[in-house]
């Protein structure tokens, strides 16, 4: 058998599989990064305008993520995750459940993307000039208006590289969800050169498959990039 | 969660120390040699050489170092047992174990990244000082050893910090291809007590304590570093 009858689409060919699989590693991707940056956007605001609590525990919260292993996180998170609702369950007398893995690949990987959003998009608002906040409050704007029209455009130039860069984390982070069982790109390129023995075939394919992923989304982000500094003096 | 379980497994925990640590300085070390002529080729050519060494980068920066790690010990380590003079050179009880596997992925991996800040390093040097040692006559091996490494290894010396600690934080990685390291052991004391929290949070907080030794040791060093 050579490679193009190992990839090809139809069994005993590995291609539709894998193509699954690499749907399945953007959705979660994608949905870990989105809720990244929503935990992101409320973390980075509270740190910015919160409480003196609300600073500490969100300040305990982005230390603790960024400085223990991934890895160690999405186990410990996952486990965490399905131990404590189904005990929670248990505690108002109903039966275990199985844990949709999708959800709780998003969870975890969201919860650890969310304190790496927090730090870009606290650095990114903190850059923006204080005087253009003040005249958007002495024109009366409500906040909800105030960040629509002045903080997030005004923040975006710089918080643009931060949050390229967590994109390809969390599209190459998601490989780890392998580890906690869930079909994705990963696991589906274990299970076939597992089955088949060509393992020199199959993870090569993956990596091409996740290169052409980072590759695309730089040259998207250097699209948005330019976007978001329209109107921008040329620097260099 | 009963902490105290974990006594009896200290001489388990201290040997996941000891990989952790052997992994993170080999890789480090190796992978900031690697990470040199990597930087340099893309400044100074020539272009076959500098696109294969920015090739190099961007596939180890745009691929998980888990996919990476895999090529490396199911690929290679399924195609050497094939090879009879590998099989029975004085070599083989190494290239047998994950640990070298491990090794050679994130030294790979660390020359990846670092040769990408090493390359902007080294053009980010004055091109006046370079001048200036050519002028005096310097060889450009000179140059290099005596002005240009010096001065561009001062530049990224504050972010090497940094990078040493999320390479540390990739190490567990590792535990997937048989290395006992930390998380490896932690892996293994779970498996033997059925307990899960108390190892798995023993070894985040010492990956905790690690990452602020790492900040202090990088913080000394950048203190003995003459400023201007």
């Amino acid at each position: 058998m050579g490679w193009t009858d190992l990839l090809a689409w139809n069994p005993p060919g590995w291609g539709s599989p894998i193509f699954r699989g690499v749907i399945t590693t953007l959705q979660i991707s994608f949905c870990a990064y989105a809720l990244g940056l929503l935990i992101g956007l409320l973390g980075a605001r509270g740190k910015l305008s919160g409480g003196k609590l609300t600073k500490r525990l969100l300040e305990g919260y982005t230390t603790i993520v960024r400085s223990v292993p991934e890895l160690l996180l999405i186990v410990i998170l996952f486990y965490t995750g399905t131990q404590g609702f189904n005990s929670l369950l248990a505690a108002f007398g109903l039966g275990p459940v199985r844990i949709n893995g999708f959800v709780a690949a998003v969870a975890v990987l969201g919860v650890v993307q969310g304190a790496y959003s927090t730090e870009v998009l606290r650095g990114a608002i903190k850059a923006i000039p204080v005087g253009q906040i003040e005249a958007a409050r002495a024109y009366g704007m409500s906040p909800f208006l105030m960040f629509r029209r002045i903080t997030l455009p005004a923040m975006l130039p710089y918080a643009i590289p931060g949050l390229s860069n967590l994109w390809l984390t969390a599209t190459k982070g998601s490989a780890l969800i392998s580890v906690v069982g869930y079909v994705e790109l990963t696991k589906i390129t274990q299970q076939a050169a597992g089955g088949t023995k060509w393992y020199f075939t199959f993870y090569t394919t993956a990596a091409v498959l996740y290169l052409v992923i980072s590759l695309i989304s730089l040259q998207g982000f250097g699209m948005l990039d330019r976007y978001v500094r329209r109107g921008q003096p040329k620097v260099g | 969660m009963d902490f105290t379980i974990l006594i009896q497994f200290l001489p388990l925990i201290l040997i996941g120390l000891k990989y952790t640590i052997l992994l993170l300085v080999l890789s480090v070390f190796f992978g900031m040699i690697l990470a040199i002529p990597i930087g340099l080729v893309q400044v100074t050519g020539p272009k076959p050489l500098a696109w294969l060494a920015a090739s190099f980068c961007m596939v180890i920066r745009g691929t998980p170092l888990l996919i990476q790690l895999y090529i490396l010990y199911y690929g290679l380590g399924s195609l050497f047992p094939q090879i009879p003079w590998i099989r029975h050179s004085f070599m083989w009880p190494v290239l047998r174990e994950g640990f070298f596997y491990a090794t050679l992925a994130f030294t790979l991996s660390f020359a990846g990244y670092e040769g990408a800040v090493m390359k902007g390093a080294f053009a980010s040097v004055p091109k006046g000082e370079l001048e200036a040692a050519r002028a005096f006559g310097m060889s450009p091996f000179t140059v290099l050893r005596r002005i240009w490494f010096p001065r561009a290894f001062r530049i990224v010396l504050p972010t090497l910090g940094g990078e040493t600690i999320q390479q540390l934080k990739e190490t567990p990685i590792a535990a997937l291809v048989t290395v006992v390291e930390l998380y490896g052991a932690a892996g293994q004391i779970f498996r033997t007590t059925y307990d899960f929290f108390p190892p798995m949070i023993m070894v985040a907080v010492i990956y905790f304590a690690l990452t602020f030794i790492i900040t202090r040791i990088f913080n000394y060093v950048e203190r003995q570093v003459p400023q201007r």
